[in-house]
């Protein structure tokens, strides 16, 4: 399974998920869990997704996730899971 | 039952090291053997060097932005280092300007496959010099003042082999002839230009990087860094006692070490060429937080150069080996805590404060890897002086059985007080005041040091 580490960083504001979750829909990425933290009145959440059915390739989802937060007013990156496992996991 | 999941705690950290803490992969250097290439004809031979090198590294640049992407980390240098340029050219060579010519069409390939920099305008002379070693040195000069991304390093001495003091001498004029080639640029050829003691042949980082005659036909190897992790963590057990403080260094180099060896496996898999290893050195950039000097600051000395500096230093060069080693199976180039000058902001203002001088930084080269690193010295330096300080560096990494060396730029036209701005990654420096008294006789004697003692283990 390829999976990818989905980041949301920003100002609070109605609808954030809903939107992310809708792309992802859109293009065939499974979300595996979400988990979300609000600190400071700054939104921070995250997904695990698994994008082995996704129908456009890993740099157009960057790309895209990335547009979509610009619109929205927040930070939303997404990376290879590979790279948090590396660094956290023995 | 697979690994726990990553939490959100985890993702933050990491992602706050690279977005806060200026966490990069420095380097992703492609290694390629040049040894195919030899031919006596010299303009067949530039051929055959231009050829390999756009091949072999075409995809490199583009991989090293789709890891970047893929992985949200950035990787500041693509690089190649070559086969010691003085072995490959040897049979076609006759003269200096035959073999800067070479370097041109090494800048050429450069360009074309978009890379920072290229190293392995290089010789290996530890021992004795060949014709064809002298000829590269020599034209050293001509080389670095007509190419922008060529690098140059020579290796003057090892624990094996002693130091040979006669390219020593001839090195001191070399770094001065550099300097005067690129005296309209504030000498910036000197920049592009280091000898070692005990150079490694796997080292990605530049100036020194060069493809090692041990080495396969390509390979990947990757420079980690991320000192401004290590000061950043050092921050959380401030009044801590040692045993703290080297704990929280090594975990913190483990972690770095590991990013590097993740795109390291990655730009291997993906370039399918063999994966070399890992340098986990702690280089600085001259961005605000991306500095060595900071850790030693955060360890405890009021700036480096302060009693306690050489200690602190050495405390922190050794946790981040321990820290990289349990990361990555293949640690090698030079792996340590880097020192340069010009790099550095914090080490550049306790020059300028009067708290590191020239003496100091030679003895915290004893501890840490590499040397008299990018430091500025008045241009009227006499280069038998240029010599005797690379001899007593040499000569540090001798009886250590460790590297060393020197990347010292007498910048022509200027003297103690003012600064040179080298630009980008080189940053700028004051320039540093010499010892002037005189090592003549010292650096004319001729032939070589002998190696020491201990280097006698078969």
């Amino acid at each position: 399974m390829k999976k990818a580490i989905i980041t949301v960083v920003g100002k609070d504001t109605v609808g954030i998920i809903a939107k992310v979750c809708t792309y992802l829909a859109e293009h065939k990425i499974n979300i595996l869990d979400i988990s979300q933290t609000i600190v400071q009145d700054y939104f921070n959440m995250m997904m695990i997704v698994d994008t082995n059915q996704s129908d456009v390739d890993f740099d157009t989802v960057v790309d895209a996730l990335a547009a979509l937060g610009e619109e929205i007013g927040v930070v939303i990156k997404c990376q290879r899971e590979d790279i948090f496992d590396m660094m956290h996991r023995i | 039952m697979g690994r726990n999941m990553i939490n959100i705690h985890e993702v933050n950290e990491t992602n706050k090291m690279i977005e806060k803490e200026n966490l990069d992969v420095r380097t992703i250097t492609l290694g390629i053997s040049l040894l195919d290439c030899i031919d006596s004809d010299l303009s067949k031979l530039k051929e055959k060097i231009y050829k390999k090198i756009t091949e072999t590294a075409k995809d490199l640049v583009a991989t090293g932005q789709e890891i970047e992407k893929e992985f949200g980390i950035p990787i500041v240098n693509k690089r190649i280092s070559v086969t010691p340029i003085a072995l490959v050219g040897g049979s076609a060579c006759k003269t200096p300007e035959d073999f800067a010519e070479i370097a041109v069409t090494l800048d050429e390939a450069a360009k074309k496959v978009g890379v920072n920099f290229l190293g392995g305008y290089s010789a290996l002379v530890a021992k004795g010099m060949t014709h064809a070693d002298e000829l590269l040195i020599r034209s050293i000069p001509l080389a670095l003042s007509k190419t922008d991304f060529v690098c140059s390093s020579v290796n003057l001495g090892s624990t094996k082999t002693g130091i040979n003091m006669d390219a020593v001498k001839l090195m001191g004029e070399i770094v001065k002839e550099t300097a005067e080639y690129t005296k309209d640029n504030d000498s910036l050829g000197c920049a592009k230009l280091v000898v070692f003691c005990n150079a490694p042949d796997d080292n990605p980082f530049m100036a020194g990087a060069f493809h090692g005659v041990t080495e396969a036909d390509k390979i990947i190897n990757v420079g980690v860094s991320g000192p401004g992790v290590v000061k950043t963590a050092l921050e959380q057990v401030r009044g801590e006692n040692f045993e703290v403080l080297c704990e929280t260094i090594k975990k913190t180099a483990f972690k770095v070490t590991r990013v590097g060896q993740l795109v390291a496996k990655e730009a291997s898999r993906m370039l399918d060429i063999p994966f070399g290893i890992i340098d986990l050195s702690l280089a600085p950039t001259p961005a605000v937080g991306d500095s060595v000097a900071d850790i030693l600051t955060e360890i405890g000395v009021e700036h480096p150069g302060a009693p306690g500096t050489t200690a602190a230093l050495a405390l922190l060069n050794d946790q981040v080996k321990k820290g990289g080693v349990m990361a990555s199976s293949y640690v090698g180039g030079l792996s340590g805590a880097f020192i340069p000058v010009s790099e550095d902001q914090g080490m550049i203002d306790a020059v300028e404060c009067g708290c590191l001088t020239l003496e100091k930084l030679e003895a915290m080269t004893c501890v840490c890897s590499v040397g008299l690193d990018m430091i500025a010295i008045p241009g009227d330096t006499k280069a038998t002086t240029i010599s005797g300080i690379i001899a007593d560096e040499m000569a540090i990494g001798m009886v250590n059985q460790k590297t060393t060396a020197v990347r010292i730029i007498p910048v022509i036209g200027k003297g103690v007080g003012e600064t040179v701005e080298f630009g980008g990654l080189l940053g700028y420096a004051p320039i540093m005041p010499v010892n002037s008294f005189s090592c003549d006789n010292f650096v004319n004697r001729g032939g070589r040091i002998p190696a020491p003692i201990h280097s006698f283990k078969n």
